[in-house]
């Protein structure tokens, strides 16, 4: 994972609540055996017609929205399946962070392992942002706070040993594996086995 | 201090190293349910590190989500027949990891293959107590038996096959208390849809939900199965049902349920998997079902649900909501019964199992689909698939015009060749109801499988009370 203290830049916003994984990553893009070219399936019933062509006006494919690492979305962005392809496809896009004023459970846990930062903020904060396009925001993750360009600084969660791995550019299974004496150790000390 | 909630204590009993303000609590996992999907690069990753599976015991394998529902002969020619290429691949990767690592794998031939949330229980591996993952979402499944069961991504997946932990920091706790007898013709997937309409499709986020009340208290294994399956509908990681006698009576016998001295020392064992009576909930919903009525949805998340008599909710000019009745094409304030239907969808690890296919076979025996209506019938299990073969139920479904597979996810999320046109509208029996789910451009309408067997008949949406 690559290592990130600060993203500044500006915002790509798709101002629609409850987007579910199914529309991030569509299933029929989840057949192949690695993550090679996965971006390709980035929304992509919203962002191409039948015929194959982009919707000029889907937020994704607007001018400089490829250069843009930030998406703000809707309410509950993520929901649905567990599919790591929906991170995965963020990524690989471009976007390194995703702001909404709420995020579902799995996307959420499978962002943070994958380099792109979840931002939960206040209803308010996140309004302000859906009505704003385009603006430049950053997002510093080592002081857990979104700065915009209102001078406003708001504060967002995150949970400290992801911020850790994001901000170092670890991965989590390390630690797991520095474990493995505690992991036998549980096992044979257990009441039952499963 | 109150008492401790059954995921409470569900959860204490597998932290391996408690968390700390700094790192999440190292928590094991006693069954790892593993499919082609959501696998093949966490194996790929494990080949990159030189490392083994830790615990191929503790790994139970299937292949089901990409996998054609008509008979493979075998993987070479006779699935390159029947499927397109890549999921072939995808199939054939997952022979190949699973030899390779060392894992049993139930696939083709097997008559313990099918829907990875419908075998567990189904072959015993699902038990009271125990922590149950797998990478899909509907993991929540197998808390109807008291389990603690959720999804995890593909990088999670690789951790529990490396070390069988994950890095977990508590979930809040929601209480669910249903009351109320259900009248004929409604159902426990008529009760969880009614709920996730209640508490909205994040209503549960952060949360597991635990389903209490007489109601719970008298629904078959099945049923809870089908509670317990749509609980990440709302947000929510997992749902549990505390074990009782009907969980006990169901698991006895089967192939990986504990024998002889052990089933006593488990029954003994599982007895104490209750909340206690002062146990604290974060959150604490009721629903009462003495007047549920079947209920579908119109939109296009499972939140979107109304009870079959009534309208489409007004439109109050909400953006998510034009946006989803329009991709619907239903209209705001208009009933969706008697909306005309293409297809119906009997299957998926919300609604496969053998109550569901007998009371899909009830309503069609001696009808006939209606014409220009294509019915798919889909066993959650090849298991599933012999007993109703012995029942007589193919022949029910066959005769009344419907097509009857081989086990596997099938219709519900376009990744095999079972997949809606664009425009078409499915009554399915399923899980989620998002644009394009069942297939680009497809419609669907969530709904029961009385619901949806009624409708079959029809030819439009229709209410199962009539059809009884």
């Amino acid at each position: 994972m690559e290592k990130m203290t600060q993203l500044t830049s500006t915002t790509t916003v798709l101002a629609i609540d409850d987007v579910d994984t199914d529309q991030i990553v569509p299933a029929r893009y989840l057949t192949a055996t690695t993550r090679d070219g996965i971006a390709d399936a980035l929304f992509v019933d919203w962002r191409l017609d039948a015929n194959g062509n982009e919707i000029a006006d889907f937020p994704l494919n607007q001018p400089g929205a490829a250069d843009r690492r930030i998406l703000v979305a809707g309410r509950n962005f993520g929901c649905g399946s567990s599919r790591e392809h929906a991170p995965w496809a963020l990524h690989d896009f471009g976007i390194r962070a995703v702001i909404s004023s709420e995020i579902a459970d799995i996307f959420r846990n499978n962002s943070l392992k994958n380099g792109l930062v979840p931002v939960v903020v206040d209803t308010e904060t996140h309004r302000w942002l859906l009505d704003n396009p385009g603006v430049e925001v950053t997002v510093d993750v080592e002081a857990r706070e979104l700065h915009l360009p209102t001078g406003k600084t708001v504060g967002f969660p995150i949970e400290p040993f992801a911020r850790h791995c994001i901000l170092e550019g670890v991965d989590q299974t390390g630690f797991l594996m520095q474990n493995l004496e505690n992991i036998v150790k549980f096992e044979q000390n257990r009441s039952w086995q499963p | 201090m109150g008492g401790k909630s059954l995921f409470e204590k569900v959860w204490d009993d597998h932290v391996v190293v408690p968390e700390t303000e700094d790192t999440p609590a190292v928590f094991y996992i006693d069954l790892h349910i593993v499919h082609e999907v959501t696998t093949p690069q966490a194996f790929n990753m494990l080949r990159e590190s030189g490392l083994p599976v830790r615990r191929p015991d503790l790994v139970l394998a299937t292949m089901d989500h990409s996998t054609p529902t008509v008979p493979v002969s075998d993987l070479g020619a006779g699935l390159d027949a029947v499927s397109d290429p890549e999921p072939a691949e995808q199939i054939r990767a997952m022979v190949k990891n699973c030899e390779e690592f060392g894992i049993k794998l139930h696939g083709f031939g097997s008559n313990q293959r099918g829907i990875v949330h419908v075998i567990g229980p189904e072959i015993g591996a699902t038990q009271p107590g125990k922590t149950i993952v797998c990478g899909d979402s509907h993991s929540s499944t197998h808390g109807a038996f008291g389990a603690m069961g959720f999804g995890i991504g593909t990088t999670e997946v690789l951790h529990v096959l490396t070390t069988q932990c994950l890095l977990q920091r508590k979930p809040k706790s929601m209480a669910v208390n249903v009351t109320g007898e259900l009248k004929p013709g409604v159902s426990a997937k008529d009760i969880i849809l009614a709920l996730i309409g209640k508490m909205g499709v994040d209503g549960g986020t952060g949360h597991v939900i635990e389903y209490r009340g007489e109601t719970i208290r008298r629904l078959n294994m099945e049923e809870r199965l089908t509670i317990c399956n749509m609980t990440i509908e709302g947000g929510a990681r997992a749902g549990m049902i505390a074990p009782d006698e009907t969980t006990f009576e169901f698991l006895k016998g089967r192939p990986q349920a504990p024998q002889g001295a052990d089933w006593d020392a488990a029954i003994e064992r599982w007895r104490k998997l209750c909340s206690d009576d002062d146990a604290v909930f974060d959150k604490e919903i009721s629903l009462d079902v003495s007047d549920l009525e079947p209920q579908v949805t119109y939109g296009t998340n499972p939140g979107m649900v109304i009870p079959i008599s009534k309208n489409v909710p007004r439109d109050t000019g909400d953006a998510s909501f034009r946006k989803a009745i329009e991709y619907m094409q239903v209209e705001a304030d208009k009933p969706m019964l008697g909306t005309r239907v293409d297809v119906v969808f009997v299957g998926s690890c919300t609604n496969s199992r053998l109550t569901d296919l007998r009371s899909v076979a009830r309503i069609l025996e001696g009808k006939r689909v209606a014409d220009g209506v294509r019915m798919l019938v889909v066993p959650g299990s090849q298991a599933i698939k012999d007993r109703a073969e012995e029942e007589g139920l193919e022949k029910i479904f066959t005769a009344a015009g419907a097509e009857w597979r081989e086990a596997g996810c099938s219709m519900c999320l376009g990744m095999n060749s079972d997949k809606l046109g664009k425009g078409e509208l499915c009554v399915s029996t399923s899980n989620r109801n998002f644009e394009g789910r069942q297939g680009p451009g497809g419609r669907t309408v969530l709904a029961s499988p009385e619901t949806a067997a009624a409708s079959a008949i029809a030819g439009v949406i229709a209410d199962p009370r009539e059809a009884l």
